[in-house]
C-alpha cells in the first residue's frame, strides 16, 4: 500500500475537491511555491483558482467571506498559528455570523486551514500557539485531524460544509505517514470521534498529535492498565455520545490536550463528564499550564509547558488507583 | 438613465419620514436598539442606489436605512426587522445594525467599521466570475482610518475587482471630527492604490447619481474599482442615544449651515407643488401601513434562538446542565 503523508493528504483532498467542484478556490501566502506542501501542483492545474495574496490576512479573510456569500467555496491557508488570532474577528464575528444575521439568506462556506498548529521548535514565543479552543468556544466549527486519512476526510468535509470551518493540523502530525489505499480515502463527517485503541480500565481523550502520544503510552502501560484512546477529531461539533459510550465502558477518564488549562477543551470535557457521565473515579486532565507561552527557543522551557507522556502516565495511574 | 426629479424626491421623502417614524418608535420602546439616523444624508442613498442594477450587490453599514429604502426593500418588512419581529427581512436576527435583504440587493451590514469593504471586494470578485454584476461597499469617514480598509483597496486594485467604494463623509465619527482623525485625505488613500477617486457633493441626488453611474460603468466594463467620497452631513446625533445627552462636539451654526443644503429641499425645488403633495401623501400611506405591519408581526419564539446559526446544522447543547 502507498505511504500517504499528512501534507500529501491535504494536497490530495484539495486537488480532488477542486477537480470535483469548480467553485472551490484557494487563497493565501506563498501558494505558488507551496511552502506548506498543501498547494503543490494546483497552480498549473487550476491557474485561475489559486490566489496568491499579499500579506493582508484581515483583508483576505473578509474577502473569502464575501466570495463565499457570492457562491464560491474559498479555502484560506494561514502560515502561522497567531495569524488565526489576527483574523479571529473576521472569522468569529463576520463569517460565522452572517448567516444568522441574514435570517438564513446567505451561507458562508469558507475553510480556514492551518497546516502547522502548536510548537515550532526554534520559532520563538509568537509562533507556537494552540488556538483551537478559542474557535470552538466561539462556536466556529473546528476540526483537528490526527492522521493523514483523517486529514483527507475532515478537510474534504470542511470544504463541503456550508459554514465556516477551521482545520487545525498539528505541527508534529504533518510529517506523519500512513499506509493507505487511495480508494479508502473518503469524507469524514464533522462531530464523529473515533476510538483509536480499545481498552477497559480508562478512557484517554487525546486531541490532535497527542493521539499518537496517548497510543504510545497505552502500549507502554499495556501489561498494567488497559487504556482506551478516544480521538474526538472535531471539537465543535463534538462527539459527546461517542465519548460517553467510551466512558460508560471504562468508568474512568483522562483528557490529554495541548491547549492551555484555563477554559480549555480539557476543562469542558471534564465538566461535561462530571455532570453527565458515570465515573468510578474523579477525572483528570493533562494540558498546557495556565497562561502557557511556549518560548520556542529553549527546548527545556518549551517542553516544560507542554503536556508530556510522563504526565499522562502519572495521571492514568492516579485515576486507575482512585 | 438618471431618474426623474419626482422619483428622487419620493425616495428622499420616504427615507426622511421613515427615519422620523423610527425615532418615534425608539421613543416608544418598539425599536429597542435605537438607530443611527441618516437624516441629512438621504441624497447619497437615493443617487447611489439609482445608479445600480437590481442584481448588483451592496454592503451597507450601521447608518444604512436609507440604502435599503432606496434599493426598494419593503418598508414594512424592513421596519419589522428594526422592531425585532419574525416578519422582518432577516426574521428579526439583524435589527437596525446588521440588516440584509437579498431581494433588494443588500447583502449585509458589518458592524466592524471599515471591515465590510473587504467582504464587498470578495463578493464583487465572486460575482464577476459568473457575470457582470458589481459590488458596492458603503462606509463612513470613520472607516478610512482602519487598516483593514486599506487592505481591501489593495486587493481590489491588484485584482481589478468590480467594486465601488462609497465613503459617506458626514464630517464625524461619533464625536470625532474627520479633520482631527484623518491624516492626508480620503481620496488620497484610494489614489495611493491606483484607484480613481473623487470628492462629490452628497446633498444633491442628481450629482450623486452622475458620479456613481460613472464609477459603476467603470466597474462593470472591467475597469476595476473606484472610490467616490460624498460630502454630507447628519442633522441628528450619531445614534438616538444622543437625544438624551448634550454632547457639544459641533456648534449650532455648523448644523444650520448644512441645513441650508437640505437634500429634501434641494430636490423639492425641482418638483411641482401638486406632484410633491401627491408624493408626500403616498409616503405617509406607505409608512402607516409599514408601521402597522411591523407592530402586528409576531415576536420570535425563544425556542427558535438557534435557527439560522448554521447552514449545515450541528447539535448544540443548552446552557443549562441537564439532570
Ligand atoms: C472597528 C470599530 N470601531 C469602533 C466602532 C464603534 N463605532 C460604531 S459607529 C462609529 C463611528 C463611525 O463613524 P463613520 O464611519 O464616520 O460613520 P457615521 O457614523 O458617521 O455614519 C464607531 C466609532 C465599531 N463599530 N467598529
Ligand atoms: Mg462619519
Amino acid at each position: 500500500m502507498p505511504k500517504l503523508s499528512y501534507a500529501k493528504a491535504l494536497n490530495r483532498a484539495l486537488t480532488d475537491e477542486m477537480e470535483r467542484d469548480p467553485d472551490v478556490f484557494v487563497l493565501g501566502e506563498d501558494l505558488k511555491f507551496a511552502l506548506n506542501n498543501v498547494t503543490t501542483g494546483l497552480l498549473d492545474r487550476f491557474p485561475d483558482r489559486v490566489l496568491e495574496t499579499p500579506l493582508s490576512e484581515q483583508g483576505f479573510t473578509n474577502f473569502a467571506t464575501g466570495a463565499a456569500m457570492g457562491g464560491k467555496r474559498p479555502v484560506v491557508e494561514y502560515q502561522i498559528p497567531f495569524l488565526l488570532l489576527l483574523v479571529l474577528e473576521q472569522i468569529a464575528n463576520q463569517a460565522n455570523k452572517f448567516r444568522l444575521m441574514s435570517g438564513g439568506q446567505v451561507k458562508v462556506p469558507v475553510t480556514y486551514l492551518l497546516p502547522g498548529t502548536g510548537w515550532r521548535p526554534g520559532w520563538g514565543a509568537q509562533h507556537s500557539d494552540q488556538p483551537y479552543g478559542v474557535f470552538a468556544h466561539l462556536g466556529v466549527k473546528t476540526v483537528i485531524p490526527a492522521t493523514p486519512t483523517d486529514a483527507y476526510g475532515l478537510f474534504l468535509s470542511a470544504i463541503r460544509d456550508d459554514d465556516p470551518v477551521v482545520v487545525f493540523c498539528p505541527m508534529p502530525a504533518l510529517a506523519m505517514r500512513e499506509d493507505v489505499s487511495y480508494v479508502d480515502l473518503a469524507p469524514i463527517p464533522l462531530g464523529v470521534g473515533r476510538v483509536r485503541r480499545t481498552g477497559t480500565d480508562v478512557t484517554v481523550l487525546a486531541v490532535g498529535h497527542l493521539v499518537h502520544e496517548a497510543l504510545a503510552v497505552a502500549d507502554e502501560l499495556a501489561g498494567e492498565v488497559s487504556v482506551e484512546v478516544f480521538d474526538p477529531r472535531s471539537l465543535h461539533p463534538f462527539d459527546w455520545a461517542g465519548l460517553a459510550a467510551s466512558v460508560e465502558r471504562t468508568g474512568r477518564l483522562v483528557v490529554f490536550d495541548d491547549g492551555n488549562r484555563f477554559c480549555g477543551v480539557g476543562a469542558e470535557v471534564l465538566a461535561t463528564a462530571a455532570e453527565e457521565m458515570r465515573l468510578a473515579a474523579p477525572p483528570k486532565r493533562v494540558t498546557r499550564p495556565d497562561a502557557a507561552v511556549v518560548v520556542g527557543c529553549a527546548p527545556e522551557l518549551d517542553l516544560a509547558v507542554q503536556p508530556s507522556r510522563a504526565q499522562l502516565v502519572a495521571a492514568i495511574q492516579a485515576v486507575v488507583k482512585s | 438613465m438618471r431618474p426623474a426629479a419626482e422619483a428622487f424626491y419620493g425616495t428622499i421623502r420616504l427615507i426622511r419620514r421613515f427615519e422620523e417614524r423610527c425615532i418615534d418608535l425608539v421613543r416608544s420602546g418598539d425599536i429597542g436598539s435605537g438607530i443611527h439616523p441618516c437624516i441629512g444624508q438621504e441624497a447619497v442613498a437615493a443617487g447611489m442606489c439609482a445608479a445600480l442594477r437590481p442584481d448588483d450587490a451592496l454592503l451597507s453599514n450601521h447608518r444604512g436605512h436609507g440604502h435599503f429604502l432606496a434599493r426598494g426593500s419593503d418598508p414594512g418588512r424592513f421596519l419589522a426587522e428594526l422592531t425585532g419581529r419574525v416578519g422582518g427581512v432577516d426574521k428579526g436576527r439583524a435589527g437596525s445594525f446588521h440588516p440584509s435583504d437579498l431581494s433588494a440587493g443588500i447583502w449585509g451590514a458589518s458592524g466592524t467599521v471599515g471591515h465590510g469593504a473587504a467582504i464587498a471586494t470578495g463578493l464583487g470578485w465572486a460575482l464577476a466570475r459568473d457575470g457582470d454584476r458589481i459590488a458596492v461597499s458603503v462606509f463612513g469617514d470613520g472607516a478610512v482610518t482602519q487598516g483593514a480598509l486599506l487592505e481591501s483597496f489593495n486587493l481590489a486594485s491588484l485584482w481589478r475587482v468590480p467594486v465601488v467604494f462609497v465613503c459617506e463623509n458626514n464630517g464625524y465619527a461619533t464625536t470625532l471630527p474627520a479633520p482631527t482623525a484623518i491624516a492626508g485625505s480620503v481620496v488620497g488613500r484610494a489614489a495611493a492604490f491606483g484607484i480613481p477617486a473623487s470628492t462629490v457633493d452628497g446633498q444633491d441626488p442628481e450629482v450623486v447619481y452622475d458620479a456613481m453611474a460613472a464609477a459603476v460603468d467603470r466597474a462593470r466594463s472591467g475597469g476595476g474599482p473606484s472610490l467616490v467620497e460624498f460630502t454630507t452631513y447628519r442633522y441628528e446625533g450619531h445614534h438616538t442615544f444622543e437625544r438624551r445627552m448634550r454632547l457639544a462636539y459641533r456648534d449650532e451654526a455648523e448644523v444650520a449651515r448644512w441645513r441650508e443644503r437640505d437634500p429634501l429641499a434641494i430636490q423639492a425645488a425641482r418638483v411641482p407643488p401638486d406632484v410633491r403633495e401627491a408624493v408626500d401623501a403616498e409616503v405617509e400611506e406607505v409608512l402607516d401601513a409599514a408601521v402597522r405591519f411591523a407592530l402586528e408581526s409576531p415576536h420570535p419564539d425563544p425556542a427558535d434562538a438557534f435557527d439560522h446559526l448554521y447552514a449545515t446544522p450541528v447539535r448544540l447543547r443548552a446552557g443549562v446542565s441537564h439532570a
